[in-house]
């Protein structure tokens, strides 16, 4: 079967510092696939390099078979849909209108709506749990609505392919649920292939079905749950000694961190800079 | 619509003589009427408050779309020193002698791309969307464009100093038909643009990433509406100088109550700035005993205080 989406030897840097180094990585349609890492691993880049978002990692990237550099911005908005982590904090726009943006691959010059456009949005409100906020503007929305009204605008785009970075950040337990089995209920109903970022990596064990372990711009592990959520590859990749056990909840495994032992690593480490980079402001030596 | 209408007709009307709501219309529309009224209102008040209804709803266009791609609710072509950088280009134009189209537009023009680029690249990349390095360098800029004009202005000795300085501070005056219909001729185009680009300036407000994964090319959509819209400012400029702030009232007062779709904003902007153009030059004319004043200081008057009003309430 064609992939959804595949990359080839994927590179980004920034002003000449690698950011994503030598990436080579397959979707499967219809996959749920989750991207953890360290912090400053690269995982946001790589999802904004999948969305077409930054022009140089293009040609690295196909699309169902077919090579990202040959879609225009429009035809890339009907297949790619990208929800960014915590926007909105200032959009004066309602949600209907937010929602409703969602159409604008479709629409023609001048971005009217039709009432197609009008009955999809409102579908998509209603699968996210929005119809009653609808004339609500979004920077009066609480954090968990906010990123509903986000993915309903994506569900808009009637994507084949979502991305979305870290949409349960910042939500509590309740909308954290929320979101994953809204996301789960829109796999199962429309097939949309998912891609996320997650520092959660409970919460990716329980609905991934490929995980991809990002450090430092490299593959560590990539492949089911059970590969990548690995108590050996996690202590290795973010530098702290992890448990991992059967979850008591279900068919996955589950993640502790061990307490003690970090605590240690931390101080023996100390003041030398820690495996992710460190912090150069937090080392005494520049005090002194 | 209807308001545009109703201030123009005012407009016409009120003057140092007043001519009553009849005789306005049966001079515009039939032959009949006084010889007198009929010259005073076609060749001194219809270019008038035509050219203000055109300088009204370009400057409000301006506003709009600088807040709506800088993400920045205070900006407007005057506060961030793009009129300035026009009024520069269109003082040398006048000092060298050419002819207010194309020559002095020309230089406006030339003008206000250079402070254009000049406050992107003092604010560029990602600070661009930071509110205070903006309207800091805007206001450098601002400082810099006065100080260039006070040097030409000490430069130049002749009888044409009066004319560039009450031009300076805005003078919807002395402009025959003709070339009102020319400018008319050169902003209708630009206005219809900026209406095609208003839903991708939806989008835009959703941040850069938001809107070129629904399709928009940020780049392009970008440079077309700055360039666009100084074209429009410094053609103004160089028609009636430097009139300030009527890019911030105007679009605010439509948020207020229309909302922030650009749809409807930008038509609104568009009458709404050309009838609140066409008020504040009647005011200009109405208010002082003896002459009149420009309209520059009608429009600062109004819209500082604003100003100051609206930061305040962003720092809220």
């Amino acid at each position: 079967m064609i992939p959804a989406i595949e990359t080839t030897g994927l590179s980004v840097a920034y002003q000449k510092t690698p950011v994503l180094r030598d990436l080579s990585l397959t979707v499967k349609r219809g996959d749920f696939f989750v991207i953890i890492g360290p912090n400053g691993s690269g995982k946001t880049t790589l999802i904004k390099a999948l969305a077409g978002l930054i022009p140089s990692a293009e040609k690295f990237v196909r699309i169902g078979g077919h090579p990202m550099t040959g879609y225009s911005k429009r035809k890339l908005a009907r297949k790619i849909a990208y929800v960014a982590q915590s926007e909105g904090d200032d959009c004066p726009f309602t949600v209907r209108q937010v929602v409703l943006m969602g159409r604008s691959p479709y629409l023609g010059v001048l971005g009217m709506e039709g009432p197609t456009d009008f009955a999809i949005a409102d579908q998509a409100m209603a699968f996210s749990g929005l119809s009653a906020l609808s004339d609500r503007p979004v920077h009066r929305l609480s954090g968990g609505e906010r990123q509903r009204a986000q993915i309903a605008r994506a569900i808009c785009q009637q994507p084949d392919l979502m991305l979305l970075d870290e949409p349960t950040a910042a939500l509590d337990l309740f909308h954290q649920g929320r979101m994953m089995s809204l996301l789960a209920g829109l796999k199962a109903q429309t097939g949309t292939t998912l891609i996320m970022v997650s520092h959660d990596i409970n919460l990716a064990a329980m609905y991934a079905d490929q995980m991809l372990l990002l450090v430092k711009g490299q593959i560590t592990a990539m492949g089911d749950v059970n590969t990548v959520v690995n108590p050996a590859v996690l202590s290795e990749a973010y530098g702290c000694p992890v448990h991992v056990e059967k979850s008591p909840c279900g068919p996955w495994p589950q993640v502790s961190l061990m307490q003690e032992d970090v605590a240690m690593a931390d101080f023996r480490s100390f003041p030398k800079s820690g495996p992710s980079g460190g912090v150069p402001e937090n080392n005494p030596h520049h005090r002194y | 619509m209807l308001v545009l209408a109703a201030a123009m007709v005012l407009g016409l009307s009120i003057g140092s003589s007043t001519i009553g709501l009849k005789t306005v219309w049966a001079s515009l529309f039939t032959s009949a009427g006084d010889a007198t009224h009929q010259a005073i209102i076609w060749k001194i008040r219809l270019p008038r408050v035509l050219l203000a209804a055109l300088v009204g709803a370009t400057l409000s266009l301006g506003g709009l779309v600088f807040q709506a791609i800088l993400k920045n609710p205070l900006a407007e072509p005057y506060i961030l020193g793009i009129s300035g950088g026009a009024a520069i280009g269109a003082i040398i134009g006048i000092i060298m002698g050419l002819s207010r189209i194309p020559g002095v537009g020309i230089m406006a023009f030339l003008g206000s791309l250079a402070t254009l680029l000049l406050i992107l690249s003092i604010s560029s990349g990602s600070a661009l969307l930071i509110r205070d390095t903006l309207l800091l360098s805007g206001v450098m800029v601002n400082a810099f464009c006065t100080a260039v004009i006070m040097f030409l202005l000490s430069m130049t000795q002749d009888s044409r100093l009066h004319t560039i300085i009450f031009w300076l501070m805005g003078d919807l005056s002395a402009s025959p038909l003709s070339q009102v219909g020319l400018t008319a001729a050169i902003l209708f185009p630009c206005f219809v643009i900026i209406f095609v680009y208003s839903h991708q300036m939806n989008l835009l407000l959703l941040g850069s990433d938001m809107a070129a994964s629904m399709g928009v090319s940020v780049r392009r959509v970008t440079l077309t509406l700055l360039v666009i819209t100084s074209f429009m400012v410094s053609t103004t400029v160089s028609q009636c100088g430097l009139i300030g702030f009527v890019g911030l009232v105007v679009p605010h007062l439509f948020r207020l109550g229309v909302g922030p779709d650009h749809r409807i904003l930008v038509p609104c902007c568009i009458f709404g700035g050309g009838a609140y153009m066409v008020v504040c030059d009647l005011l200009a004319r109405w208010l002082p005993a003896h002459g009149e004043m420009p309209d520059g200081v009608i429009t600062a008057m109004i819209g500082a205080p604003l100003f100051i009003l609206l930061l305040r309430r962003l720092q809220r």
